[in-house]
């Protein structure tokens, strides 16, 4: 199981970078972190006739603050965002992601940028950027645009990118006081991939009611999805039990979920019901536990 | 047709060059081409853990990586731990509490021990469990493998 011969580049620069992407272009594949990429050539299930190794570019691995904003270099490895004093500060609910990602030595290679063009949407960090509304900044030869996740994921390991196009940093609001947050994921078994992941948030203001609530769903759509009906229940309410209950009842009717061999269509809709409610749940707790 | 590329490699404090093919796994590099057996190759797509070094200090998949792409790196292989003939504290742990069977997953279970007793001396079992479970043993049931790192680290901590 050997990948198939490629022709091999290191650029320096983002500029290099597009210069190589708008030569080649399909034929060319980016290696960031290469935990999912390199399994795929190994199997040969992509036969990539260029690699544009882009490691070397070390101004795209940065961890700053802008605002009310964290911005992150598409080339952070994930270990790094996991760890990061400031992420587990300003924006917690993306280092918990984080940390359900593979292995350490995954995330020791694996990169923020990597893991979000390639877009598997039961990945934990499609599903929590869906859910922070956070931004993906691409460069190509006609120069910059900003993406949503929205306009960013388009269906299965599938992005708007254009051949020529790389992304080269996200950027993801902290979180403001007040705010109550989880990421819960059922797998099979630790750091496997997801069979449902959900991120929530839970903005809170004085007197206990939920100004605005955020509900995300991975794996159980060709692209991480909010549950919008679910989150309308919540926004402007003072969160009891039963509206949990309601609310993860609501999330689920959006699954659109395939079956494989690691579940049914049916049983994974109904873990996503199960897991929103566990997720609001502990976002309440966190925020409860703050007052 | 695709060139070979120089590499200039430090693995294990020693400094390599070769030439190499872009495609050359660098798992396949140091066996192979380097000769340093003691690193496995299992699954060859970064499930099992076998083949885990550490590049430039942390824990890496050596399956999922390029040859090339160590070009002025520093590896660290299983073959390191040991000094002079006297086994590192992990490996005399794993040999006294039984951490292997049929030693195919070792290489992996060390290394992976290795960053994650540098990063928490002092780890609860339930950490312990976390943290190898990256790495896939079929004979041990994981018990022994637990008591070797607990073992370690006590006796690390020790000195």
């Amino acid at each position: 199981m050997k990948p198939s011969a490629f022709e091999y580049f290191t650029p320096n620069t983002v500029e290099e970078a597009v210069g190589l992407l708008e030569k080649y272009e399909d034929e060319a594949k980016i290696l960031a972190g290469g935990q999912s990429l390199v399994p795929i050539m190994n199997f040969r299930l992509g036969r990539p006739e260029v690699l544009i190794d882009i490691n070397g570019i070390r101004d795209l691995d940065y961890i700053k603050e802008e605002g009310d904003d964290l911005l992150i270099g598409a080339l952070t490895r994930q270990r790094d965002v996991e760890l990061s004093p400031r992420v587990q500060e300003k924006c917690p609910i993306l280092a918990e992601a984080v940390s359900f990602i593979g292995h350490v030595p995954i995330r020791n290679r694996g990169t923020i940028g990597g893991s979000l063009v390639h877009a598997d949407p039961s990945s934990e960090l499609t599903t929590v950027i869906c859910c922070l509304d956070g931004e993906m900044k691409v460069v190509g030869p006609p120069g910059d645009r900003t993406l949503g996740p929205e306009e960013f994921f388009l269906t299965y390991l599938t992005t708007s990118l254009e051949p020529s196009e790389i992304l080269v940093e996200v950027r993801i609001p902290t979180l403001p006081q007040n705010t109550g947050w989880s990421f819960v994921e059922l797998s099979r078994r630790v750091s496997d991939f997801a069979i449902v992941g959900v991120a929530t948030l839970l903005f809170m203001e004085d007197g206990g009611i939920c100004k605005e609530a955020r509900i995300a769903l991975g794996g159980v759509a060709p692209t991480p999805i909010r549950a919008e009906e679910a989150e309308e229940l919540l926004a402007g309410q003072k969160i009891t039990d039963a509206l949990i209950v309601k609310a993860g009842e609501e999330a689920a009717e959006i699954a659109e979920a395939e079956p494989d061999y690691h579940a049914s269509a049916e049983y994974r809709k109904d873990m996503a019901r199960v897991f929103v409610q566990r997720g609001l749940r502990e976002a309440l707790n966190k925020v409860r536990g703050g007052e | 047709m695709v060139g070979y590329r120089r590499i200039v490699v430090k693995v294990n404090g020693v400094q390599y060059e070769r030439e190499v093919e872009p495609r050359r796994l660098l798992v396949d590099f140091l066996r192979d081409d380097l000769e340093l057996i003691g690193t496995h190759v299992g699954c060859e797509h970064g499930i099992c853990g076998a083949c885990t070094v550490l590049f430039n200090g942390r824990t890496a998949r050596s399956c999922l990586m390029f040859a090339v792409q160590a070009d002025g790196a520093e590896v660290m292989t299983v073959e390191s731990l040991a000094e002079n003939g006297k086994l590192h504290p992990i490996q005399e742990a794993f040999r006294e509490h039984h951490g292997l069977q049929c030693g195919f997953c070792t290489p992996g279970m060390l290394m992976t021990t290795y960053e994650f007793l540098n990063e928490n001396p002092d780890p609860s079992e339930e950490e312990v469990r976390k943290a190898i479970s990256g790495v896939l043993c079929r004979c041990t049931g994981y018990k022994q493998v637990i008591d070797s790192v607990m073992a370690a680290a006590a006796e690390m901590k020790g000195k």
